[in-house]
């Protein structure tokens, strides 16, 4: 996709990113009108409920964006990503926890609960500074990007690519997952950090601060998405594929491979980063959990059933698997594992292009109808 | 830079006992070979003959054990990454036809063009008159102009390896290596490929490395024969052919 004049026009000059972004606006600001103008009884009322599922798929839907942007374009497969998420979403729990003060079960005006039940007498000074807000933002994009910076430049420099480099990713986010777990780390340990009460003042179990995090989550996944798009339009985007088809002709073409992925490996943590803070406060909880290499693992499943390297088809996967897992765990808890793993093998066997790809080659789904209609004429 | 040898003459390459070994087994074996602007020279040998390591050598995927390896007579070519040295002016062809598949040929030409390669400028690039003017001048040498727009991945075998060529040229190299060329292609496409490196030659100094020795007799240049990692014979094919020493290890077992 090469585009000719400026960056934006030409965006929405884009059939499917013009759909895309129509699409994310309607939803942007009809659910929450839905919430709070209808009353309860009405039949176009939706449930906070609904809300705060809704906004949590976006915050995946961003998830799933950071990883496409690496995986489709570029042929970085991260099986680690959920680190870069579950750390941005800690930077915000530990702001939501200072949110909390002399609220908590024990009263303590500075030491969250956790750590009053540990004994602890002051707060550890990588708590400083996340009563701030400000400070709390800086860090949901420093420690994901810091982290992902310090891993790539080892990484890419030392030409760790394909299976290898997918295995030292499993690796990072066990490692922060056994960390995380562990009491004395200051992260409250297996329980992780929960019972916020507030964001900004605002408190975070009226309608109107869900509604508020849901449209703040459907405006930063449509920038997220046009950041990947810009990116991937560029000449930059050009040279990820290029690395992604040929990384050593690339190299011979006399392009820096290893700063190219690094690059778009740092920005890919930040969106990841940014997505798991806008989660934390609509799930209201985050624990050591979120570091589990399955949840990394998950994220990959979403984009392949998506579509990889089409940014919106990594959206559509996150928000059709993420319904499905709501809809089976919630019906038929034993089978979702199996109906994923399927999914994944159907996927992988039968549409290489995922589900945009179904959409896209409309030759694909004219073959289909038409044996499904000569199966109904014999 | 050079000064424990003399050169009086301006050489585009220039290797000098240069050996390399894997696992106790030389691959290259004290090599020597000079290069001269505009050149056009044909490297044939057996298999094992050190044809490759002698490429990754020269384009700094690969360090030699011992040895010089220089580039226009100062610039020592041990000392840089693979990325430095392409940007330096040495473009190299892969055996196997690399270009990338997912993107047009004009946008593949478009990415070997010759200029910044930092992340920064990629991120804010737009195509130049000039650029676009040296993307159609190397249409003119490699054809393929009515396949502007196609998916280098649709191209037949033939037409990747002139892209490929066309995205060495984009680079504006002063030196090509070219890896085997002539390997899966037909007769007519052989042919054409043979008349596209005579008339690169002399703009750029051209290093082929070939089996088919009736592709290397139509590019009527001089024969560098490689055996066991070193220099057997150099000369023109004809006397190459006649040499004893080539007649022994290419027939002689």
């Amino acid at each position: 996709m090469t585009y000719q004049g400026p960056f934006l026009s030409a965006l929405l000059g884009e059939r499917s990113s013009r759909w895309f972004l129509a699409v994310l606006a309607v939803v942007a600001v009809a659910v929450p009108l839905m919430n709070l103008v209808f009353p309860q009884d009405s039949a176009l009322h939706v449930s906070t409920y609904t809300v705060t599922l809704v906004g949590k798929y976006l915050c995946y839907a961003m998830l799933a964006l950071a990883v496409d942007l690496i995986w489709g374009y570029c042929g970085i497969l991260s099986l680690g990503h959920g680190a870069f998420f579950a750390l941005g979403g800690y930077a915000m729990g530990m702001y939501l926890m200072r949110q909390i003060g002399d609220r908590g079960v024990y009263g303590d005006p500075v030491l969250p609960d956790f750590m009053v039940f540990l004994n602890w007498q002051e707060l550890p000074w990588f708590w400083q500074g996340f009563d701030q807000f400000w400070f709390a933002a800086l860090m949901i994009l420093l420690v994901p990007g810091t982290l992902a910076f310090i891993f790539g430049w080892l990484a890419f420099r030392s030409r760790v690519t394909g299976v290898y480099f997918s295995i030292i990713t499993q690796a990072l986010t066990y490692a922060l997952m056994l960390a995380f777990f562990r009491n004395e780390m200051g992260f409250g340990g297996n329980n992780g950090l929960t019972d916020f009460k507030d964001i900004l003042g605002f408190d975070l179990q009226t309608d109107s601060t869900r509604c508020a995090l849901f449209v703040i989550s459907a405006v930063l996944l449509a920038a997220a998405f046009v950041l990947c798009k810009w990116l991937t339009a560029s000449k930059f985007g050009r040279v990820l594929v290029a690395v992604r088809d040929a990384e050593s002709r690339t190299r011979f073409m006399g392009y820096r491979v290893e700063h190219y992925k690094l690059f778009v490996f740092v920005v890919s943590a930040l969106i990841a980063g940014v997505a798991g803070a806008l989660y934390v406060p609509q799930v209201g909880i985050i624990n050591p959990g979120e570091f589990s290499p399955i949840n990394s693992i998950e994220i990959i499943i979403w984009v392949a059933i998506g579509g990889r390297g089409t940014l919106y088809g990594a959206v559509i996967g996150a928000v059709l698997v993420n319904y499905g897992k709501t809809y089976f765990t919630a019906a038929f808890p034993d089978l979702w594992l199996f109906f994923l793993g399927g999914l994944f093998v159907v996927t992988t066997l039968y549409l290489p292009k995922g589900v945009k790809g179904l959409v896209a080659d409309s030759g694909l789904l004219r073959k289909l109808m038409a044996s499904r209609r000569s199966e109904a004429g014999g | 830079m050079i000064s424990n040898i003399s050169l009086q003459e301006k050489t585009v390459l220039y290797l000098n006992g240069v050996s390399k070994t894997f696992d106790g087994f030389k691959a290259i074996n004290n090599l020597n070979l000079i290069i001269k602007p505009g050149e056009l020279r044909a490297i044939i040998g057996p298999n094992g003959a050190g044809k490759t390591t002698m490429m990754d050598i020269i384009t700094g995927k690969t360090r030699p054990d011992t040895g010089d390896v220089y580039f226009n007579n100062e610039v020592d070519l041990t000392r840089y990454t693979e990325a430095e040295i392409a940007n330096m002016g040495i473009g190299r062809k892969f055996q196997k036809p690399t270009v990338i598949e997912t993107l047009t040929v004009f946008e593949n030409l478009e990415l070997a063009l010759a200029g910044d390669r930092k992340v920064r400028d990629s991120l804010f690039f737009s195509l130049s008159g000039q650029g676009l003017a040296r993307i159609d001048e190397v249409f003119e040498v490699v054809g393929l102009g009515e396949k502007r727009n196609a998916m280098a991945g649709s191209l037949a075998h033939g037409q990747k390896q002139r892209l490929e060529i066309g995205m060495l040229l984009a680079q504006k190299p002063q030196l090509l290596l070219i890896d085997e060329p002539a390997a899966g292609m037909t007769d007519e496409e052989t042919a054409n490929l043979s008349a596209l490196l005579k008339s690169i030659a002399g703009e750029h100094s051209v290093v082929v490395v070939e089996h088919d020795m009736e592709f290397v007799r139509s590019l009527d240049s001089t024969v560098t024969v490689l055996h066991e990692g070193s220099v057997l014979a150099e000369g023109p094919l004809s006397k190459v052919q006649e040499n004893e020493r080539v007649i022994e290890v290419y027939l002689g077992r």
